[in-house]
């Protein structure tokens, strides 16, 4: 068994990494678990990021999460290029269990495994995965040359991923289930201007055509119920997010959906010494400065947690 | 290096000659969950000498084969065994999922 340490951070991404940064800072030289294959979270398959202050040229994502990780190291965070498989968070001592069985202990742990992509739930969705059926646009577009494609989405990452995507494609449908996007006005605007968007208004995708590759899918009009057939090679799923809370479940406190409850105004959850933070937390903000506050929050949280119970430092 | 690098070029014939099952990474440089298991390849490769060869072929300077086997996402893993393919893999996973599609080849 490992010594105690003061604290672990489970997680990576803007949350993740800001958090090792201020706790780093404060010398608590924290443990991070940032994944195995997802080390740097969401932002990792995202192209240019525009909105982050500080970046008036905007910045690629993987580069954003690379200056992140790269600032909590110099400050003395330990990465651990691993998941958490197994968390007992209850007690004095809280012990985590990586993928390659290796047990950490901690006073205080940071939660920050952020959130995965949606997937629609329908059967063909699972057989046709690889075989026109994506989840990641900045990956797979190449594909994708000239061919007709769509996205499924109103948010900002569907409409940056379809505006990304006809860098490749020779049309790009844009299927959204109401007549309104959820997504910022510039992306929007970006997105109406695109003489290779077309928006598919009020639609649900209900079926997926084609039995060794995609062929087309099979919308319905939500408002009207009528059913049609669009022909295509390409399907990204761009539909949200849902937090990645799985090995939280029954130890501590998630909402409905499963995102980690909080006290207000602060990153406790109903543990002592076990914070949350970024979008394992917010099912309402979810952008990378918003989870980076957040983050720094936590560790804030953990370190003055950690003061009270007389753990400065490792 | 423990892997094999293959081309449009010599992709056919190393699948046809591998003595042993052969997994073929399909990646590029742009791809995030490429990068991320790519490390985790080496290591199962390392760890398996002589049981399965563990290649990659990278997609954007080798287009040709990609597009004859109509792969649409990266990564994708296919398994090899006496030149047809077995199984196929897609998307990036941890070290222990990926060992546990590998179990019949290992």
């Amino acid at each position: 068994m490992s010594k105690v340490e003061p604290l672990v951070i489970i997680g990576s991404g803007p949350a993740g990494y800001t958090a090792a940064i201020y706790a780093a800072r404060a010398q608590l030289s924290p443990i991070l678990l940032e994944g195995s294959v997802t080390a740097g979270g969401a932002l990792m398959n995202t192209t240019e990021v525009e909105n982050f202050p500080g970046f008036q040229k905007g910045i690629m994502g993987p580069a954003l999460m690379e200056e992140m990780r790269a600032q909590a190291e110099k400050f003395g965070t330990r990465f651990i290029t691993d998941d958490a498989v197994k968390v007992d968070l209850k007690g004095d001592v809280k012990t985590i269990q990586d993928g390659s069985g290796n047990t950490y202990q901690a006073k205080a742990v940071i939660l920050a495994t952020g959130s995965g992509y949606k997937k629609i739930g329908l059967p063909k969705e699972e057989t046709l995965s690889g075989r026109g059926v994506s989840y990641c646009a900045t990956c797979d577009g190449f594909f994708f040359k000239e061919q007709t494609i769509a996205v499924v989405g109103g948010g900002d990452s569907a409409l940056e991923e379809a505006t990304f995507l006809t860098r490749f494609a020779s049309k790009v449908y844009l299927i959204h289930r109401r007549n309104e996007l959820r997504a910022s006005r510039i992306m929007q605007q970006r997105a109406q201007n695109d003489p290779k968007i077309e928006f598919v208004w009020n639609s649900q995708v209900i079926d997926i055509l084609g039995e060794d590759k995609v062929s087309g899918v099979k919308i319905k009009d939500t408002v009207t119920g009528e059913e049609k057939n669009l022909s295509l090679t390409g399907l990204f799923v761009a539909i949200g997010h849902e937090p990645r809370s799985e090995l939280l479940k029954g130890q501590i406190n998630l909402d409905e959906n499963g995102y980690v409850q909080t006290t207000p105004a602060s990153t406790k959850t109903n543990i002592d010494g076990v914070f949350a933070c970024g979008d394992l937390v917010d099912h309402v903000y979810r952008q990378a400065i918003t989870a980076a506050g957040t983050g720094c929050q936590a560790a804030l949280d953990a370190e003055r947690f950690l003061a009270l119970h007389g753990i400065f430092s490792a | 290096m423990a892997t094999l690098i293959l081309t449009d070029a010599t992709f056919e014939t190393e699948i046809k000659n591998a003595t042993t099952p052969i997994l073929v990474d399909f990646w590029a440089e742009w791809c995030g969950p490429c990068k991320m298991i790519a490390p985790i390849l080496e290591q199962v490769a390392a760890e398996n000498v002589g049981k399965i060869v563990i290649a990659k072929l990278n997609v954007d300077e080798n287009p040709k084969t990609a597009q004859a086997l109509g792969i649409t996402s990266i990564p994708t893993m296919n398994i090899y065994q006496n030149g047809e393919i077995v199984k196929t893999i897609v998307g990036a996973k941890p070290k222990p999922a990926l060992l546990a599609d590998l179990a019949a080849f290992l």
